[in-house]
């Protein structure tokens, strides 16, 4: 059983510009910051190492941090350009009963990650799930659609992000509200 | 010359009573063999999510129910347990008891509708309406005291919304008395069966290495043969303080992680539900239920993911939170969600009747799946 400093240290030992840095500030658990494209690879690491066997992805979730600068098009709707959406990673290891949560951060206008359904397979339906509600592309993922949103829904609508607005038609039916 | 020979895809739901709500599979076959299922979800979509981002943190509760309807007070529950993480305050004892009991009862009524309905929709329709009339006195009882049948809104971030019935304690040891004999009763009825081990032993086998890669949790992983349970392997509210077993499978049909497996560590789950709430129900000490609700839900800025084992499986939320009143995101870790992922790994090879008996067996809830 290990604490988050002390896998923070591991890694950087292991991936030096791949890990960005630990996130103390937190009234929980501390964050580690991970390279969005190298994820998988940290990931691979952290489920096959002895001495820490993080097996189970316990959650996968998709956020808009929504710390750009708002802009007004030229109708007066209000968006966010630039700042970053972020992917965490809430992982532990059922032997050794340790946590631990990553978190990758990834421009809004171009957001990339790469997939780790290679390493947990949870993580297909969750990476599907923040690519159809936040937006965010995950390479490498084998089968990347939308997963709660109907198939036909707008490209690049996206109900989790912070400047969403609701459509008026969806398939040329008034959506009611 | 050999045959020339084609699959075939079928399609299956989304209104079909087997699949315990909306959900579509599609299924590739040649003749009756099973080569892949590929699951639609998102019929029941109303992105619960969005809406408790425009909610104060105490508003979203209600929501909460709604996700898993058939165990609301475990929706409740996890909820209040992450947000009171998040602002750090201690609920007093009265409280933690009336939620670990509630939160039994609400497993045992749960795993009824489980158990009933994967026996009835591979024939077995008797047991269906004899768990049913016994998931009817859990109802009751949890009626009388906040005045829901279903979908409860019971318990709030630092408390509850009402104290226990006077009657609560007295009706709670009568339904314990009644209910461990109809576990044998359900037993001789349908676990041991023959028709019914015929249709689920040996079927669906789900093996532990593959459950854990694809992150099952609850009874589908506990049917895989690791006795793994949130009560115990990660502590919450006050579940260290009770004695409970942790049913595994262990394949005394056939062969372990099957169907039957999964289904049998359901019953004895139920059994150790009763020992739990008969330890606790005559321990609730005096107190204030609601002394310890805040007036104004202001935490500071950070994340928490909190999980608890809910009868599905592991029920988490990940709650951001930007120092305001609304939380800034929250995301539900929906047991049935991720068990159901595995549905495609479990039925190839199988036979069409097959993907009934196994869907069935991993129980899933389609309001938290779609959320």
């Amino acid at each position: 059983m290990k604490n988050a400093e002390e896998i923070f240290e591991i890694l950087k030992r292991q991936f030096d510009d791949a890990i960005i840095g630990i996130d103390k500030d937190t009234p929980t658990e501390p964050i580690i910051n991970v390279d969005p494209l190298q994820i998988h690879k940290v990931g691979a690491y952290l489920r096959e190492t002895d001495e820490l066997k993080f097996d189970s992805l316990m959650c996968l979730s998709g956020v808009d941090d929504a710390n750009g600068t708002k802009v007004k098009d030229a109708e007066g709707y209000e968006f966010i350009q630039g700042g970053t959406l972020s992917v965490y990673y809430n992982l532990h290891s059922v032997e050794l009963k340790h946590k631990i949560t990553l978190k990758v951060s990834t421009p809004r206008e171009d957001a990339k990650v790469e997939s780790v359904e290679n390493v947990w397979k949870t993580a297909d339906w969750h990476e599907r799930e923040a690519y159809d509600l936040v937006g965010i592309v995950f390479l490498n993922h084998p089968d990347l659609r939308r997963i709660l949103m109907p198939y036909d829904w707008a490209d690049g609508s996206h109900p989790l992000r912070k400047d969403y607005k609701n459509p008026e038609f969806y398939q040329g039916m008034k959506v009611p509200y | 010359m050999a045959l020339k020979t084609e699959s075939m895809v079928l399609n299956m739901g989304p209104q079909h009573p087997s699949t315990h709500g909306v959900l579509r599979l599609e299924l590739e076959l040649e003749g009756e063999l099973v080569l892949n299922v590929k699951p639609h979800l998102g019929y029941l979509h109303r992105c619960f999510e969005k809406h408790a981002e425009a909610m104060q943190y105490n508003q979203v509760v209600p929501y909460t129910d709604r996700l898993d309807y058939l165990a609301s007070i475990g929706n409740n529950f996890g909820y209040a347990l992450a947000v009171e993480k998040l602002l750090g305050i201690q609920v007093p004892e009265r409280v933690e008891y009336i939620r670990v009991i509630m939160a039994e009862l609400q497993r045992i009524a749960s795993h009824q509708v489980a158990l009933g309905s994967n026996g009835a929709d591979i024939g077995a329709l008797t047991p269906f309406l004899y768990l049913f009339r016994d998931r009817e006195h859990i109802l009751s009882i949890i009626e009388e005291t906040c005045g829901a049948r279903m979908l409860y809104n019971y318990i709030w971030v630092g408390g509850l919304s009402h104290d226990i019935h006077p009657d609560f304690v007295r009706k709670t040891k009568e339904f314990v008395n009644h209910f461990k004999p109809t576990i044998v009763e359900l037993d001789k009825l349908l676990s041991y069966n023959k028709i019914f081990i015929e249709r689920t032993a040996n079927i669906g086998v789900l093996p532990l290495d593959t459950a854990i890669n694809f992150g099952a949790s609850g009874p589908t992983l506990r049917g895989s043969g690791i006795k793994f349970d949130l009560r115990r392997d990660d502590s919450y509210s006050i579940y260290d303080r009770f004695d409970f077993d942790i049913p595994v499978g262990k394949g005394l049909q056939g062969t372990v992680g099957d169907c039957w497996d999964r289904y049998y560590v359901r019953v004895r789950e139920m059994e150790q539900s009763l020992r739990i709430i008969e330890q606790a129900i005559d321990q609730i000490p005096e107190g204030n239920v609601q002394s310890a609700i805040p007036k104004r839900i202001k935490p500071p800025k950070g994340t928490v993911y909190t999980r608890i084992e809910n009868p599905r499986g592991e029920l988490g939320y990940f709650i951001i939170s930007d120092g305001n009143t609304n939380p800034f995101r929250v995301k539900v870790r929906a047991p049935s969600f991720v068990n159901l992922e595995v549905l495609g790994e479990l039925c190839k090879g199988y036979l069409v009747a097959d993907i009934i008996a196994i869907l069935g067996s991993i129980d899933i809830v389609l309001g938290e799946v779609d959320r």
